[in-house]
């Protein structure tokens, strides 16, 4: 290298370090992602925060249930006290301070434990509707062309039946329901709601800036897909997942209320208790009345929950 | 806070014009309890007479348009806290109550805004749009109001005025728009017009259009006319005062020809220098001003520039500079800075 | 050391180059109701290590022109050749290996970055996609790439929103650098920054085409910045290329009545000059692209409009019979333009009409028939010269 070349490098040296001032300020901290930036705002948001309290304590009683319920929930401890024209549900009472069901079983032991069978049906419904709307959305949002066309025409069927409806008809397919012919009916009704919520999201990338910038560098159509369009695209999803959590659980009570839902009630959940609950209605409501507010109560968590979500995502509001 | 006010060394100030429109520290502040407030405008004093064209020039974040907002009792009443005094013929706004203010509005100043589309309603018809305001602040009539509709819109250049009165926003291009919005805003001859970055979005053939007619209504009307904007070629043609803006304070008021041939706050002169200019000579390397409008430092510790400034001293982030006559330039002048860039006069003119 | 002289070699030629875009209506069956000309019929040469400026205004194509050389966008017809490669015919994993050697710098520099990557994760994906990470220190690379623009270190694990916007234009500049091309096109790379940012980021890409030796093809609306940084430049007008000269050269003989008129409207930071300028106004707007007028496609504003051949005759890009004007003989590359009448315009045979601020009733539209029938203000000195004497 002669001297010429070692002083101009010097110089170019010097003119770096001039641009580097003339960038401006940037902080030595570690970078903060969208979702970290988003948790610190949830952290601080009271709504998040009932929300979030209500859906942990209803997740830790599921967990916890079979310990601390009184009674086993299955026995119809106060079968004796039931009389079909007279007394068909028994009292509160010392021991049972909710009273017991139409079978003589303790109130509060059902509902405890029956918040674990909720909670599944909710979760999984949720997750396996989610899955489908996730493969659904990305094949029609990530190809485009005819795949979208296709997943979208079947989308479009499947939300023009009232979705009520929908779950009723496959649910009334199986001759035997169980507790999985309710998750899956539930899940169904899903799929098209995040399909398209996802596909719309993902179109929205899809002619971002970023994505051009990807095709421009030459990365692979899948990689785009999956390392640019679906991160960014995702958010409103997951946000409506918390928000269907809760229309989930509120289904399958409607399932069940329809007779429709999970005939062994060896294994109690809250919408079923509400289901067998219809014949007492008009004389004794609290036995629709606790498992009703029991899911009211938590479908708002959930609620409260998504809500806080989609402000913390919103672009608009990020900071 | 030091703030001049005296009109005595007011710039651009012609002899026997009574302001029109007088600001006087007005100060913006957005946030409540909860959350940290941030000063938009800290203190901005300027005015305006009839006939005349005053600009507030400046970057993103200056406070420009927020003063606008609030010379126009726009701001939203919660978390927006302005304080100082906005006197229009004499009279203080700030106080007025929200009727009193709408009816201001539209009837004696009018505003027009950067993006005309999200400035139109997009489902009535321009023509109706425009009659509206006529019915609401002149009390006109469905015909009498129609024909003066026709005639405004044919006034700003809109073709076929007639046909263009059922139009809606979308079916219009950019520079129509504008001229529509420019059409409702002088449909009651408001004596006051505010203009906020009006040919941004616009292409540069349609800016030299806009500019024009804006030019022609404050000649021939003797409208005053507020022109906010951060391009520094639109104010040296049209403005005859300039309001140089940095981080929610006034930095340097001139009139433009001075201001251009003699910059002296550093910002003014970094902002000249790092543009390109059609008509200059190829290869001058540009100046650039270094960092970005975030690399400020509170003006309570000092002068907000001063981390940018190619001039800054020992005193710049230790004492804040007042706005104060300037005695380095032979026009009158306000510059607010401890180092100010080399004036046009000499020891022996003082 | 890279040579930074501006070589005769052709790096980019594109050869009547077509990109239409179909207006599609219809629920089920998606029926072609017309096209959108955006690009229609564009050659042009850029040569290896000098920048090349486009200048138009909103709705000419330019942008979709540099996609298209890019081929980012589907082309209709036409040719693009970079560096010898025909590109045009180019699919899949073959295009995306000639990427590398062609980069693109957006407008917006917050939407053109995944805001979801780190700096680092966004520099290193091109890197990868090209193998450029293997048998290397990839940490030492990308350190330099934050120093050739200007960025400290600790930039590499922050995310797009934490920067200002000068700093996240860099940071785009950086991620095209990424994968050492040799043509970086720039779509309006300074338009959504502050005044004051603006010139950093100018210098800055000077700063690298010396350092890199890079060819630069610069599309923008602010023919100032055009100007400042192209060494030639074309003017685009609906689709297609209307004049086309060396910088000086179109600044100093505009010949183009659009050209002129763009000419005439950029404001000057300057009340001397402001006071003395004589502006061309322009009647009506830009027409539809879906809708172009027929023959020369300015017809419809053109203050020079003749009653011949400007209404039906397309007009070529031909090297007018100017003398002031290079003519591509020797080493001297040709100024061309696309108008009937260039040579009887510069020669002040024929004048303008001339129009008003509130005289924007399209010469099209007003049925009133060709510019002879209204002739021009009788006053001489009320024709408007030229802008800038040539």
């Amino acid at each position: 290298m002669t001297d010429r070349e070692s002083a101009s490098l010097g110089q170019r040296k010097k003119a770096r370090i001039d641009r580097l001032a003339a960038a401006g300020r940037i902080s030595e901290d570690e970078g903060v992602s969208l979702w970290q930036s988003a948790w610190r705002r949830l952290r601080t948001d009271p709504i998040f925060l009932v929300g979030a309290t209500i859906v942990v304590l209803f997740v830790l009683l599921a967990l916890v249930a079979p310990w601390i319920a009184p009674h086993d929930p299955t026995a119809r401890l106060l079968i004796d006290q039931i009389n079909r024209q007279a007394n068909p549900i028994p009292d509160p009472q010392p021991g049972h301070p909710l009273g017991g069901d139409d079978a003589g079983r303790d109130m509060l032991s059902r509902l405890l434990v029956g918040s674990q069978q909720t909670l599944i049906v909710g979760v999984m419904a949720t997750l396996f509707g989610l899955t489908g709307g996730l493969t659904l959305g990305t094949l029609a949002g990530g190809i485009g062309r005819w795949v979208d066309a296709a997943v979208m025409r079947v989308v479009d069927v499947m939300l023009s039946i009232p979705s009520l409806l929908m779950a009723f008809s496959i649910a009334a397919v199986f001759a035997r329901p169980n507790q999985w012919t309710v998750i899956l009916a539930i899940a169904i009704i899903q799929v098209p709601i995040f399909a398209r919520l996802l596909r719309g999201s993902m179109l929205a990338q899809r002619h971002s800036d970023h994505v051009l910038a990807a095709r421009a560098l030459g990365v692979r159509p899948a990689a785009i897909v999956f390392r640019h369009m679906l991160p960014n695209a995702i958010g409103p999803v997951i946000v409506q997942a918390t928000l269907v959590l809760a229309v989930a659980i509120i289904d399958a009570a409607a399932l069940s209320f329809l007779g429709l839902g999970n005939p062994d009630d060896s294994v109690p959940e809250w919408g079923q208790m509400l289901g067998r609950a219809q014949q007492y209605f008009n004389t004794e409501p609290q036995l629709a009345f606790y498992p009703a507010l029991c899911i009211i109560v938590v479908a708002l968590g959930f609620t409260l929950m998504g809500e806080s979500l989609r402000e913390a995502l919103d672009p608009k509001s990020r900071r | 806070m030091t703030t001049a006010t005296t009109s005595t060394t007011q710039p651009g100030r012609r002899s026997g014009r009574e302001p029109l429109l007088a600001v006087e520290d007005l100060r913006v502040t957005f946030g409540s309890r909860t959350s940290r407030t941030v000063t938009a405008v800290d203190g901005v004093s300027f005015d305006v007479a009839p006939g005349e064209t005053v600009g507030l020039v400046g970057e993103s974040g200056c406070g420009k348009s927020v003063t606008s907002l609030a010379v126009m009792g726009l701001l939203p009443a919660r978390g927006a806290q302005v304080a100082g005094s906005v006197r229009f013929d004499g009279e203080e706004l700030l106080t007025l109550s929200p009727q009193r203010m709408a009816e201001k509005r539209g009837a004696e100043m009018a505003m027009i805004f950067q993006d005309p589309l999200s400035s139109l309603n997009p489902v009535v018809p321009i023509g109706v749009q425009v009659t509206e305001v006529l019915e609401r602040h002149r009390g006109m009539k469905g015909g009498a109001a129609r024909k003066r509709a026709t005639y405004l819109l044919e006034r700003v250049g809109i073709p076929d005025p007639t046909r263009r009165l059922s139009d809606y926003a979308h079916q219009l291009s950019g520079g129509m728009r504008q001229r529509a919005l420019i059409a409702m805003a002088l449909a009651c001859e408001p004596r006051l017009l505010i203009a906020d970055e009006p040919t941004t979005a616009l292409d540069v053939t349609i800016q030299a259009q806009i500019l024009a007619l804006l030019n022609e209504l404050v000649s021939e009307s003797g409208t005053a006319l507020v022109m906010i904007t951060h391009d520094l070629g639109v104010v040296a043609g049209l403005c005859s005062t300039v309001n140089v803006l940095y981080a929610g304070r006034v930095v340097e008021r001139a009139d433009r020809h001075p201001l251009f041939a003699t910059p002296r706050h550093p910002y003014t002169g970094g902002l000249l220098a790092s543009i390109p200019r059609l008509d200059e000579e190829r290869g001058r390397r540009l100046v650039p001003v270094p960092g970005s409008v975030a690399d400020n430092i509170p003006w309570e510790e000092g002068c907000a520039f001063a981390p940018r400034c190619p001039n800054a001293g020992d005193r710049c982030e230790a004492e804040t500079p007042a706005l104060v006559p300037d005695r380095g330039v032979r026009d009158p002048r306000l510059l607010r800075c401890h180092y100010p860039l080399a004036g046009d006069r000499t020891e022996e003119d003082a | 050391m890279t040579s930074t002289a501006v070589g005769t070699d052709i790096l980019l030629e594109a050869r009547n180059l077509k990109v239409h875009f179909p207006i599609k209506r219809g629920i089920v069956l998606d029926r072609t109701v017309g096209y959108v000309y955006a690009v229609d019929g564009v050659g042009l040469r850029i040569r290896r290590g000098e920048t090349y400026g486009l200048v138009g205004e909103s709705g000419c194509g330019k942008s979709t022109l540099g996609r298209a050389l890019l081929r980012l966008e589907p082309l209709t017809d036409g040719e693009v050749h970079f560096d010898g490669t025909d590109l045009s015919g180019l699919k899949g994993g073959k295009l995306r290996q000639q990427r590398r050697h062609m980069q693109m710098v957006f407008q917006d520099p917050l939407g053109s970055l995944d805001p979801r990557q780190t700096v680092e994760q966004l520099l290193l994906e091109g890197m990868r996609a090209h193998g450029l990470t293997k048998g290397r220190d990839v940490r030492a690379r990308l350190v330099e790439l934050m120093e050739q623009v200007g960025l400290p270190r600790a930039a590499l694990t922050k995310y797009p929103h934490e920067f200002s916007g000068g700093q996240r234009q860099r940071v785009g500049i950086a991620r095209a650098l990424s994968v050492e091309p040799q043509l970086l096109i720039a779509d309006e790379p300074v338009s959504a920054l502050d005044v004051s940012v603006q010139a950093q980021v100018i210098n800055l890409m000077e700063d690298l085409q010396e350092d890199l030796g890079l060819t630069y093809l610069v599309i923008a609306h602010d023919l100032a910045v055009v100007r400042h940084i192209s060494d030639r430049i074309g003017v685009m007008y609906l689709g297609a290329i209307v004049e086309e000269a060396d910088a000086d050269s179109l600044y100093e003989v505009p010949l183009h009545p659009y050209t002129r008129a763009l000419m005439s409207a950029v404001p000057i930071p300057d009340p001397t000059v402001e006071d003395t300028r004589e502006q061309i106004l322009l009647a009506g707007d830009l027409p539809s692209p879906a809708d172009p007028p027929s023959g020369c496609r300015f017809h419809t504003r053109c203050p020079w409009r003749q009653p011949t051949r400007c209404d039906d005759e397309r007009p070529e890009l031909r090297v007018p019979d100017v003398a002031a004007v290079a003519t591509g003989a020797g080493d001297a590359r040709p100024h061309r333009v696309a108008c009937h009448w260039a040579e009887e315009i510069f020669r002040g045979e024929i004048t303008p009409k001339r129009v008003t601020a509130t005289d924007t009733v399209a010469l099209e539209t007003d049925g009133l028939g060709p510019v002879a029938e209204h002739p021009s203000p009788p006053e001489a000195d009320e024709d408007v010269p030229p802008v800038h004497g040539g």
